[in-house]
């Protein structure tokens, strides 16, 4: 597959900036996966040496009560606009943030911009009458996942593990799920675009995995905004969930790796909540398929602490990951606090299998 | 008062999301609320490309519009760049700026949705705070969060985050400069008033049926029934 579509992925490589950006943190990736976003920067500076600054009075860009329809488009417009205008006052031009329906906000009024020049004078003007402030357009505007794809070689090369099964010497068969504001809505702004796009499956290639190609690869994975944020709509998140389940489970995944932090957090949770309703696993022995984000996946192969990355707060469990991985682990660390403070355990789910 | 499309010919997003229409039903295809509900992106925009007023109004106060789950698909998928997801962007604007919205149940949601990542944004500065998420109202969260809630400040010191301090990181006390700016945003730039008018015709609203501020929010949030009286 990989020699087929490539010459089409390499026709859609966008700008990425080698170093020193402004990161714009995620609503969900903050409270749902909360150590995820550190191990982001951790390895940004750490391991890669880059520039990242990480602010204090940054905000939501308000993009899920934008796409929920409670706030208009100029609010978010100018709400946007106070984050530029925040990153010029730290002395950076390069925009990173850590959530793809952000990116899809943020390249949506730029490109709003472009073909409605009184939108943007409109935006500056309210900007300066409610908080005084002034901004230039960022020169790059990346999604966090797009730095992490163009050092993938560097990760590999400080790698302790690959996606190998060290049992059998197989590559471990990856999903990826792109999200769909990465691409969909601006082709362009997309490594590899929105048919091929490549920001994900590019670390399953270079860190020695094998992509799953399964029917609907590319399908929303039913966050849909308001759907999910009323309890009398969310059947049609955890539908949509199911739809992909299904498609890929024939293939036997070992991982699904996710780009935005609400795809993670739904293909994770809704693995339990089927498992709740109709007694179904898809992960072997009663386990699910464990869910993890781009940074996470790197942190574990660069050899970090499963539970200092926070995966004990997964609900579908990583345990069979990590032993695929050959990663070995203390389990009994999993739900400790700090200095090994013994916090008991979650209760268990009623079919899905949990370590 | 103008025509209901000469306000959303006022919308850059319906500018944006109606070239010409041929009706070919890709979007309809690709669309995850096509498959899920009764609904169809399709005559959406036929519908506001034949610019029939009173079919437009039927749309404003309509479930229909509210079904829309906001992916974009239809934005990748149409072979003439329209993008019927943006055409309900400006519906549903339209739909709360007439107050048309109360008039289906799916656009009366709209206040559940205000009360919560609404008033989460202006108190937190994010969409969504740990505090405010527990298992009675997003049991999905499993077990984990109910862990995870009960022992939040050891968990969430063990995994390096800001939860609660002055300083920049994860889940950290936002800076009172923060939620004061996206106010004065939200007072210059129409998200106030929009919080008012959904607060002020979903209080009519629940009059009318006879339900109190919170029942009426539970009838909206957590069940598609009315409450028996």
């Amino acid at each position: 597959m990989k020699n087929g579509k490539n010459p089409m992925w390499e026709a859609y490589q966008k700008e990425i900036a080698n170093d020193h950006y402004y990161f714009a943190r995620s609503c969900i990736r903050q409270n749902f996966f909360p150590a995820a976003e550190d191990l982001y920067l951790k390895i940004l500076r750490d391991e890669l040496g880059k520039d990242i600054y990480d602010d204090a009075r940054q905000t939501s860009c308000t993009g899920i009560a934008y796409h929920s329809g409670i706030i208009p488009m100029e609010t978010t417009m100018t709400v946007v606009a106070r984050q530029f205008a925040l990153m010029n006052e730290a002395g950076y031009e390069n925009f990173v943030c850590s959530c793809v329906t952000s990116f899809g906000i943020y390249a949506e009024i730029l490109e709003t911009w472009k073909h409605f020049p009184e939108k943007e004078k409109q935006t500056r003007e309210a900007l300066k009458r409610a908080t005084g402030m002034t901004f230039e357009i960022p020169k790059n505007l990346v999604h966090a996942s797009d730095l992490v794809y163009k050092f993938r070689e560097e990760i590999a090369a400080k790698a302790k593990f690959k996606l190998i099964n060290k049992q059998t010497g197989e590559p471990l068969k990856v999903v990826d799920h792109i999200g769909c504001h990465y691409a969909k809505i601006f082709p362009k702004e997309g490594i590899g675009g929105a048919e091929f796009p490549y920001v994900l499956a590019g670390m399953i290639d270079e860190w020695g995995g094998a992509q799953v190609d399964y029917p609907e690869r590319r399908h929303c994975c039913g966050f849909g905004f308001r759907q999910y944020l009323l309890k009398s709509n969310r059947g049609y998140s955890v539908s949509n969930s199911k739809k992909k389940f299904d498609s890929m489970e024939p293939f036997h995944p070992d991982l699904i790796i996710a780009n935005c932090p609400g795809c993670t957090f739904f293909l994770d949770r809704w693995q339990y909540v089927i498992s709740e309703m109709d007694g179904k696993t898809y992960g072997e022995n009663g386990y699910g398929i464990p869910v993890l984000t781009y940074e996470e996946l790197a942190g574990l192969l660069l050899g970090y602490n499963p539970w200092s990355m926070g995966l004990q707060l997964h609900q579908v469990a990583v345990e069979p990951l990590l032993n695929k991985l050959g990663i070995e682990y203390n389990p009994d660390e999993k739900y400790k606090g700090v200095n090994g403070l013994d916090l008991g355990k979650p209760e268990l789910p009623n079919t899905l299998k949990c370590c | 008062m103008i025509k209901h499309i000469e306000a959303l010919k006022q919308d850059v997003r319906f500018v944006e999301g109606l070239k010409s229409c041929i009706n070919c039903g890709v979007c309809t295809a690709i669309c995850p609320a096509a498959q899920f509900y009764n609904y169809d992106p399709r005559m959406i925009a036929d519908t506001v490309q034949k610019g029939n007023e009173a079919e437009i109004e039927q749309l404003l106060k309509s479930d229909t519009i509210w079904f829309c789950g906001e992916c974009l698909s239809c934005k990748t998928r149409c072979p003439r760049g329209n993008t019927p997801g943006y055409i309900i962007q400006a519906l549903r604007a339209l739909s709360i700026e007439t107050g048309f919205f109360i008039e289906s149940k799916q656009g009366q949601k709209q206040l559940a949705i205000k009360r919560t990542v609404g008033e989460h944004i202006l108190k937190y500065g994010y969409c969504v705070y740990i505090d405010e998420v527990n298992t009675e109202m997003y049991p999905e969260q499993g077990p984990v969060w109910d862990w995870l809630k009960q022992n939040r400040q050891e968990v969430l010191e063990r995994l390096g985050t800001s939860y609660q301090k002055n300083q920049s990181g994860t889940l950290r006390q936002i800076p009172e400069e923060s939620p004061n700016d996206l106010r004065r945003i939200f007072d210059e730039t129409g998200a106030t008033e929009r919080f008012e008018k959904i607060e002020t015709q979903s209080a009519l609203k629940a009059n009318e049926m006879g339900m109190n501020k919170n029942e009426y929010f539970d009838y909206l949030y957590n069940d598609n029934k009315e409450p028996e009286r």
